[in-house]
């Protein structure tokens, strides 16, 4: 009796012994990925993992959401400094430097060595490639990107006398639109706001919004110098600041970046600035025809990128390195991204998504998508730095110091380059 | 034998606590201290001794003593509010009232709500325009007001929900304290004639001492504690106006990944609290039990 119990015991344990030993010629994948934007994102990357793992049994892919983006950085670099890192991650691509400095993650070129690969990774467009290298060496792949532009509502447009077709081009149009949009009531309340540009969370990153058109970058590309205090930047911030303390066409006071759609919604804002991949969740909320316009030009047009790239993380196997290569290429190809693109609202990544037949059709459906495509040829680095959080906090802080009345544009940006410098000092070499 | 054994018994009885404290309260507390001595570690400089370095820093940190001038006006707003509202809902809802079950329920929601939950429906509250407060002080013929957007009323806006937080679970306590009050007394002094307002300051208030002190500890550490609500609704801006110490710890920690100086940050947090903590239990203690 106990001795048939023993042995069908050894017989199980067999049986699980031999089991991780079978499995062991299929390579797996951890793979974090944040949500920052609305719709079934889970769904649709769960189905990737699926999908990809159908065609490569070798391969499996274990999607793990970690959160916003910032709780997924920490997670990340926390899982590094315990030594077990996720092989895969979809991070800022203003993360980089951070990512770099921690030793977290292998440029994605000694990865991708072969002509085949080259041309993948050449295949991305420029603008979003920006923030994915330094140094002559690729560290990210553009995955999720966006845009900042400006939706507006015709039909307010359409009160206020204004051709509701065209958005403002330039920076005095932007105001002087607004001004005709801006209604108040009898006890000179503002019942509908000529502009909003958000300003809590990241205003550096609708601020760039303003410097780029002025001809001006925030730092170099090494991500070891900062030029806050520039007389564009200043006068970048000057007109920001004057739309809502001289022209009275934007709210006094720092904007909250997650309301601003729905102010746009409920039409107490007839344009506002926020990001392309707002776009599904304005097509189905706003009861009004809305267009969409790249940012007004100054001297030019221009954006800054943003969203998110693929890293692969250092301290993980050479197989596991590729296994990861593997997945990128296969969820960055034309067809899933243009997939991608189109359940998400993030740009498409390569001029050959835009060419699919998928994206083809969705472009003529929603003509506004293909704004942002359009405007990435002005496009330039979303602000990363090394120590990039402490250095944007200190551009952050500058700026909404300078929105709610307590410095003065000049002042505000002096001191903020100068936390600036000091931060950065010991990163020059 | 049989001695030995006897004092082996507790503290095998005592292991599992002891065990959980050690490795999730005392260990931690121990390398924080630890941590907060060294720098922090970067790529090509692990991390070394430097003594105070991390606390001389904090010296010139303009952030630390605004969030911690912040902290203070804080736990000013908070707390005598908190305890307040709390006594004036417990008194209420302990009087035989018809729907008196629904009435503290109501009063108790705002604690089982979680706090990113209850950020997020203040959000809308307080946003410009068409937020419920907007409504409110538009229907008065009052001027619009970004509450959360203005340096000046950004703390205030976020004390309001903490009160709203925690008025409710205090209650809880001292509707529990007035339900151990013997019901005599409350005759007796009718007998002598005494008001209302005098049997509350002469009789009930003192009985509650104890309860005050110990929700008055709890508040305390609240007040330093519950900072879930910043992530939401204002993350410390603007411009600083209404960063607390815990979230900047977080974003010393989390963010800028300075870990050394994280650490000591929350050292003196952490002295802090002990020191308040035992001023209240040690000095206070003794003074709040009628007699």
């Amino acid at each position: 009796m106990s001795k048939r119990i023993l042995g069908s015991a050894l017989a199980a344990l067999a049986i699980a012994a031999a089991l991780p030993a079978a499995a062991q010629r299929v390579t797996e994948i951890n793979f974090y990925y944040p949500v920052a934007v609305g719709g079934p994102v889970t769904k649709t990357i769960d189905q990737m993992a699926a999908d990809f793992s159908k065609e490569n049994p070798d391969v499996k892919v274990n999607p793990i959401y970690s959160g916003t983006y910032q709780e997924s950085i920490v997670k990340a670099l926390t899982a590094v400094k315990s030594g077990k890192p996720p092989q895969l991650a979809v991070l800022l691509s203003t993360d980089m430097f951070s990512l770099i400095d921690e030793d977290a993650i292998v440029p994605i070129d000694d990865l991708a060595k072969s002509a085949d690969d080259r041309k993948w990774l050449d295949g991305f467009y420029k603008s979003f490639m920006l923030n994915s290298r330094t140094g002559d060496k690729t560290w990210g792949v553009p995955f999720q990107r966006s845009t900042i532009v400006l939706y507006w509502n015709k039909e307010a447009f359409k009160e206020a006398g204004l051709d509701p077709d065209k958005g403002p081009a330039t920076w005095e149009q932007m105001v002087d639109f607004a001004k005709k949009l801006t209604k108040a009531d009898a006890s000179g309340n503002v019942t509908q706001w000529g502009i909003k540009i958000p300003s809590s969370g990241f205003p550096y990153w609708l601020f760039q919004g303003l410097t780029t058109p002025n001809d001006v970058v925030l730092m170099n590309e090494a991500g070891t110098e900062t030029y806050f205090d520039k007389p564009q930047v200043v006068e970048a911030l000057q007109y920001w600041v004057d739309l809502s303390a001289k022209h009275k066409v934007m709210p006094a006071g720092v904007i909250e970046w997650g309301t601003t759609p729905k102010d746009f919604f409920e039409k107490k804002a007839a344009m506002i600035w926020t990001t392309t991949g707002n776009l599904t969740n304005i097509r189905t909320n706003a009861t009004f025809p809305f267009g969409v316009a790249m940012l007004p030009a100054k001297k030019h047009p221009g954006s800054p990128t943003g969203g998110g790239n693929f890293y692969v993380f250092a301290k993980t196997t050479a197989a596991e390195q590729q296994a990861s290569l593997r997945f990128i290429k296969w969820a960055t190809a034309p067809q899933r991204a243009a997939q991608w693109s189109i359940a998400t609202g993030y740009v498409a990544v390569t001029p050959a998504a835009w060419e699919t037949p998928e994206m083809k059709k969705y472009a003529q459906e929603v003509p506004q998508a293909t704004v942002a495509r359009d405007q990435l040829q002005y496009a330039v680095a979303e602000l990363s730095t090394h120590d990039n959080q402490r250095v944007t906090t200190a551009l952050n802080n500058a700026l909404q110091a300078s929105l709610t009345g307590s410095k003065p544009p000049a002042d505000a940006l002096r001191d903020a380059q100068r936390e600036a410098t000091r931060i950065l000092r010991d990163f020059k070499r | 034998m049989p001695r030995s054994r006897v004092a082996v018994t507790p503290w095998l009885l005592l292991l599992p606590a002891l065990a959980l404290l050690a490795a999730f309260t005392h260990w931690p507390a121990l390398a924080t201290v630890w941590d907060s001595v060294l720098s922090t570690p970067r790529k090509a400089r692990p991390a070394h001794f430097i003594g105070a370095g991390n606390y001389a820093t904090m010296v010139d940190d303009e952030v630390f003593w605004h969030a911690l001038v912040n902290n203070v006006v804080y736990a000013i707003g908070t707390i005598p509010l908190a305890i307040a509202l709390a006594i004036a809902m417990a008194l209420w809802v302990d009087r035989r009232l018809a729907g008196r079950a629904f009435l503290r329920l109501a009063y108790f929601t705002p604690t089982v709500l979680p706090m990113i939950a209850v950020a997020n429906i203040w959000l809308f509250f307080y946003t410009p325009q068409y937020g419920l407060l907007e409504q409110i002080t538009h229907a008065l013929g009052l001027a619009s007001h970004n509450w959360l957007g203005d340096r000046r009323t950004a703390l205030g806006a976020l004390i309001v929900v903490a009160v709203w937080k925690e008025a409710g679970f205090f209650m809880i306590f001292y509707l529990a304290a007035l339900q151990q009050i013997p019901p005599q007394l409350a005759e007796a002094a009718a007998l002598e004639g005494a008001s209302r307002a005098q049997y509350f300051r002469r009789v009930l208030f003192p009985l509650l001492m104890p309860t005050t002190l110990f929700v008055l500890v709890n508040a305390f550490i609240n007040s330093v504690r519950m900072v879930d609500h910043l992530f939401v609704m204002t993350r410390g801006g603007p411009d600083n106006a209404s960063m607390l110490l815990l979230y900047y710890i977080y974003q010393v920690g989390f963010s800028f990944w300075d870990t050394g100086y994280a650490a000591a940050l929350t050292v003196v947090v952490l002295v802090a609290l002990a020191a308040i903590a035992f001023f209240q239990l040690r000095v206070l203690d003794p003074r709040t039990h009628y007699r």
